[in-house]
């Protein structure tokens, strides 16, 4: 059988935060068959999408039509009094868009996976504020590279060759040559062979390693003992602070080494902290590394609509901002949420044990391609078409440079932004009928 | 006598390609479901490659293989393992107000199973 062959260029990766977009796919009936310029990851989620053979739609595990897993979902969200809407990374910012709209109008919660990644970190850009740069600037200008808490060469591996490290810039011509890299972390991961200094600091040390950096580069006297207490010897981070104040141009890209471990958002203040006093001396700036394709444009799109950009609650029918309260794990712990609508995440697998169970307790919707593990609890469940791959639309970079995606064919299911819109155009005849 | 570690959950890339085969391969199962721990504590607890250890938390329990680490890559007393359905079963739901469970460097009580 002869099948038609398509070259799709400049497609872009939405599986981690690089968002690459100088991907050529190349597709044979149905199926990616080539990814060039993808790296391993990248690789893996163009070459392994394939369109799932299951129904549109399901109510309690049996198939449904579209129709009625709509009308099922939108009774489910307009009749709730706590409900939730989370995840949002992996989906279109047009969808993202939607879903924020539907929380406003059910006077629920709207929260992404934000929360679970660098939520702390938007608390601290709201304490310290940001000295922040695009990657095009780092590429060109950094001859300064620090990454702490962050493993790129695993979870964002093309970080280090497109924006970071290897690149030729304007101000770097030598690319490599001409930069330091630096990484600090607990682990000897496989970045570190890509970094000039390794610094193994000891496990949740990093708000007081960040801060001593604070103090040395404003000719703080520290006490030796600081190194026995952070794993670090005083003469090398002395050694860290002398490089961050004389370089031209300085980055701190921070991970969730910073913002998982306790002190989060402490912690990335600290970092954030840091990057602002430096500059009395150079330019430098601090950037999360951000983790899922559109993960930024959440914060993005929920920061547009209700001016915060995770933890929202429209219960009062304004917004309010509280993580710890309106954050997805606090409200399914607590047991407060009586309803969830799930979209582009899996929470039953990545949660904690109380979130589960409070999960596996009430009605939950989710829009996912795959079967994930909470559709599988999910009282409506529908199959959408993946972002990228079959659905056009923007996401944003992490470094919240927007991107529009380039589908390299077309999937029989529909879209998040679709389903959604149906949801909500539902739930709104039923609002103005009651 | 269970011992006192402290447990880095976080990213490789063979979970984050094998995550696409999807969460029942065999690759992602394995991956996400062994330990790695430093020679010297492989050393001094007496556990084999592959050897068995249970971990616990208030939160939960779990039973996995360990591996030994890479030279270097684990101080003493640290463990490490892919972060994924199982490393969740060790935390906690509190978040101390931030909306982020502790998810790296929380302390695991670690048992040898014979
Ligand atoms: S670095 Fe990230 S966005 Fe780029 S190809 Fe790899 S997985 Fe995709």
């Amino acid at each position: 059988m002869s099948e038609t062959l398509k070259v799709v260029e400049n497609a872009t990766c939405t599986f981690c935060g690089c968002v690459c977009d100088d991907m050529e796919l190349t597709v044979e009936g149905g199926r990616i068959t080539k990814a060039k310029n993808a790296c391993v990851l990248g690789k893996a989620w163009f070459l392994n999408h394939h369109v799932e053979d299951r129904p549109v739609a399901a109510i309690e595990g049996r198939a449904a039509t579209l129709e009625e897993a709509v009308e099922r979902a939108a009774q489910i969200l307009a009749r709730a009094r706590y409900p939730i809407v989370y995840g949002l990374s992996d989906t279109t910012c047009e969808a993202q868009r939607v879903a924020v709209g539907i929380a406003d109008r059910i006077g629920g919660c709207v929260d992404t996976t934000t929360s679970v990644c660098h939520g702390p970190s938007g608390m601290a850009f709201q304490g310290v504020g940001e000295v922040t740069c695009s990657l095009g600037e780092v590429k060109n200008r950094a001859d300064l590279v620090i990454f702490w808490g962050s493993n790129p060469a695993e979870s964002h591996p093309r970080h280090f060759t497109r924006y970071s490290v290897m690149p030729k810039g304007l101000f770097v011509p030598n690319g490599r040559k001409d930069r330091t890299v630096v990484l600090v972390d607990v682990r000897r991961t496989k970045s570190a062979a890509a970094a000039d200094v390794f610094l193994q600091i000891k496990p949740r040390k990093d708000f007081e390693a960040l801060w001593a950096l604070r103090g040395l580069i404003k000719g703080v006297k520290l006490d030796p003992g600081i190194g026995d207490s952070i794993g670090i010897p005083l003469a090398q981070l002395e050694d860290l602070g002398r490089r961050m104040k004389s370089c031209k141009f300085g980055v701190l890209f921070f991970g969730m080494g910073l913002s998982m471990t306790r002190g989060k958002h402490l912690n990335a203040e600290a970092a954030l902290a840091l990057a602002r006093d430096l500059n009395r001396y150079t330019r430098f700036v601090a950037k999360p590394m951000r983790g899922h394709g559109n993960v930024t444009g959440a914060d993005n799109v929920v920061s547009w609509q209700t001016g915060y950009p995770f933890g929202v609650h429209f219960g009062r029918g304004y917004p309010r901002f509280n993580p710890g309260e309106f954050t997805t794990v606090d409200t399914l712990s607590r047991g407060e949420a009586d309803a969830a609508l799930i979209v582009s995440a899996d929470p039953m697998s990545n949660f904690p044990q109380p979130a589960r169970e409070h999960l596996q307790r009430i009605p939950v919707i989710v829009l996912d391609p795959k079967l994930s593990e909470t559709a599988k609890v999910a009282a409506v469940s529908f199959t959408t078409a993946t972002y990228g791959i079959n659905v056009a639309g923007t996401v944003y970079r992490m470094d919240d440079v927007p991107i529009p995606l380039r589908p390299a064919f077309e999937s029989p299911y529909p879209s998040d932004e679709k389903v959604l819109r149906a949801i909500d155009e539902r739930i709104r005849n039923l609002q103005e009928s009651a | 006598m269970p011992e006192v570690f402290v447990l880095i959950p976080g990213r490789t890339s063979r979970q984050g390609t094998s995550i696409n085969e999807g969460k029942d391969s065999p690759e992602y199962r394995d991956e996400v479901g062994t330990l790695i721990m430093s020679p010297e504590d492989m050393a001094r607890l007496g556990i084999p490659e592959g050897g068995r250890v249970r971990l616990s938390t208030r939160q939960g329990q779990i039973e996995l293989p360990c591996k030994t680490a890479r030279k270097g890559e684990l101080q003493a007393g640290v463990l490490f393992m892919a972060y994924g359905p199982w490393s969740s079963r060790l935390m906690g739901g509190d978040t101390h107000g931030t909306g982020m469970p502790d998810s790296k460097a929380f302390d695991v009580e670690l048992e040898k199973m014979s």
